[in-house]
């Protein structure tokens, strides 16, 4: 069992983020313990981090501070939700997928150099005391972020079904981590067809009818987050989905990393740093 | 203990450092102690609500960010009931920034926002990006007297006019903002660019053209208000590329009152904090007592053996 480090002891909500606590989110100084290949396209940065920002709650995110991959100035930071976080042992894991030139700069961190990262950011994922069992499903780089949200729903006794959606055997990851955490592990891929989202849609429908989904969770794939948010809508479930924008500042001033949401029938800009990255399911109109 | 006040005509600043409208608001202060700021700049509001640019808002070059907001926000009545009482949790004096399409809307939002609460109004006559094409008031002199003695005639409040630096004849543009009454000018607005990726061959930005942002515009903008200081008797805040202490001091030196940042506080969000604190450190190893002292300061004449050097046949 993997201990939790967000059970926070909130009167209704668990593990949400307190909004605007005072000089709550900061840049620190981190030294990086590892930073390897999981795959061939994904590699894990463990970091040892200061208490301030081990306060990190799931689905939050950092803006992380990406060495250059090629000489060339990386100008802005690159936001990260974290894969996991352990307060006592001082460290903090973000799982990437080695993209742009961000990514490709952070894979040439190396063990011992210090690393700067700012945050904790953002409103993270919360669960409301009633949900029993919770359905996660996650694809590619979101698995990361589908990680935390797990862990404290499990700690706290909350039944977890992971739906882990990959292209190929090799690039399926984290199964062990969600299984560890006593997670019940379907795992979906392009090679065989099961991440077909009409199976994908015969599983959640499974677990709806087993009364295995009282919350969905989501992250990484719009035509997941579609059908996730259709399945939640027709059976009344509700749902948050963490989402992803270009990014510079982090903390609401720019307004570069707004998406469109409906609210209430109307369209709406939101910004992804501070009203979000999760958002209700519903509101959600693309990853 | 050295003096880090600067005026702004009748405005005093208790130091030369303020966030460059457009990247600040009162919901940084979960992250940084917003009453050591020089001043607080909002964000540009306009009358109505607005949007602001499609997405992709952002697009990263080999020399600094390209940008295009659009302006986005819920227009000026919600600045003066939600936003204003924000911000006046906060002591620094307020900066309302305000846009429009029109010389007459301007002047209307002018006294608009000249409410006892608001201590400036800057007025951005020089965004690229709000109309497609780049166009705006500060490309033309004629037009920045005008709308600038407009807003003059509104209101009562200082004005500081912020200018273009897509503008060919800047040093004229900053003359004709002073001649319409502009309290102080902030030079400058970001410089109109384009990105194009090269694999799907349209641009990087949503809105085709934005702004770049870059520590690569202070030696340009250092020329700029340098020029212009020498032309205006008013203010000049310096913005552009500032992300030292040091760059305070040079902007100073060629003339700049104060200096807003931008960019700088996007890669570090405690950026601004940092650069007064290095401010002060650097006048204690410098000795200066008072950094006003250092406005307009740069010694203009060449040192005398550089021009017997520059005599001498080769």
């Amino acid at each position: 069992m993997i201990e939790s480090p967000f059970f926070a002891s909130q009167p209704d909500r668990v593990g949400e983020a307190p909004h605007h606590a005072h000089l709550q989110a900061a840049e620190c100084e981190c030294v990086v313990v590892s930073n390897d290949w999981v795959n061939e396209e994904y590699k894990l940065m463990v970091l040892d981090a200061p208490p301030k920002a081990l306060g990190v709650r799931p689905g939050q995110f950092f803006q992380l501070r990406c060495p250059s991959p090629d000489g060339a100035e990386v100008w802005t930071r690159r936001p990260m939700s974290i894969y996991a976080a352990y307060p006592e042992q001082g460290r903090l894991d973000f799982l990437y997928k080695v993209a742009g030139r961000g990514t490709q700069g952070l894979a040439t961190a190396k063990a011992g150099g210090t690393f700067n990262i700012a945050g904790p950011f953002g409103r993270g994922f919360w669960l409301e005391p009633a949900w029993k069992n919770i359905v996660v499903l996650g694809r590619g780089v979101g698995l990361a972020t589908m990680a935390p949200i797990s862990q404290l729903a499990a700690a706290g006794g909350v039944g977890v079904t992971a739906i882990l959606s990959a292209r190929s055997p090799s690039l399926a990851m984290s199964a062990e981590l969600f299984e560890g955490i006593g997670a019940q592990v379907i795992p979906v891929l392009d090679t065989d067809g099961t991440s077909d989202v009409g199976n994908v849609e015969r599983l959640i429908e499974g677990l709806i009818a087993d009364g295995r989904a009282d919350a969905f969770f989501t992250c990484g794939s719009s035509r997941l987050l579609a059908l996730m948010k259709r399945l939640g809508k027709a059976h009344g479930i509700p749902g948050q989905v963490a989402m992803e924008q270009i990014m510079a500042c982090g903390y609401g001033a720019c307004y570069i990393c707004v998406k469109t949401f409906e609210v209430n029938g109307e369209r709406v800009l939101k910004r992804v740093c501070l009203d979000g990255p999760v958002f209700d399911m519903q509101e959600a109109v693309g990853w | 203990m050295v003096d880090l006040s600067v005026r702004i005509g009748d405005v005093t600043l208790a130091n030369p450092v303020m966030p460059a409208s457009g990247t600040f608001s009162y919901e940084v202060g979960n992250i940084i102690d917003i009453n050591r700021l020089g001043a607080m700049v909002a964000k540009t509001i306009s009358r109505e609500p607005r949007w602001g640019n499609p997405t992709p808002r952002m697009a990263e070059t080999e020399a600094g960010i390209i940008q295009s907001i659009g302006l986005p926000g819920k227009g000026v009545r919600y600045f003066l009931d939600h936003m204003i009482p924000e911000y006046k949790k906060y002591t620094p004096p307020l900066v309302a920034s305000i846009s429009a399409a029109t010389a007459e809307d301007f002047a209307a939002m002018a006294r608009d926002v000249s409410v006892p609460e608001v201590d400036v109004i800057e007025v951005n006559i020089s965004c690229p990006t709000r109309d497609p094409s780049g166009g705006n008031f500060a490309l033309h002199t004629e037009h920045t007297r005008n709308v600038v003695s407009g807003i003059r005639a509104a209101t009562d409040k200082p004005v500081w006019a912020k200018l273009s630096p897509n503008a060919g004849d800047l040093v004229g543009i900053a003359v004709g903002a002073e001649q319409g009454g502009a309290d102080a000018l902030v030079i400058s607005n970001t410089f109109l660019s384009l990105k194009i990726d090269t694999d799907t061959f349209r641009p990087s930005l949503g809105n085709k053209l934005g702004g770049l942002v870059s520590p690569a515009l202070k030696p340009i903008v250092l020329r700029m208000v340098y020029q212009c200081a020498k032309e205006v008797s008013i203010p000049i805040i310096g913005l552009g590329g500032v992300t030292k202490a040091e760059d305070v001091v040079e902007y100073m030196l060629a003339g700049a009152s104060a200096v807003g940042v931008g960019y700088a506080a996007f890669r570090n969000p405690s950026a601004l904090t940092a650069i007064i604190d290095d401010l002060e450190k650097w006048c204690e190893r410098k000795g200066i007592a008072r950094l006003s002292d250092l406005i307009g300061a740069m010694i203009d004449e060449p040192p005398a053996d550089t021009m017997d050097a520059a005599a001498r046949p080769l």
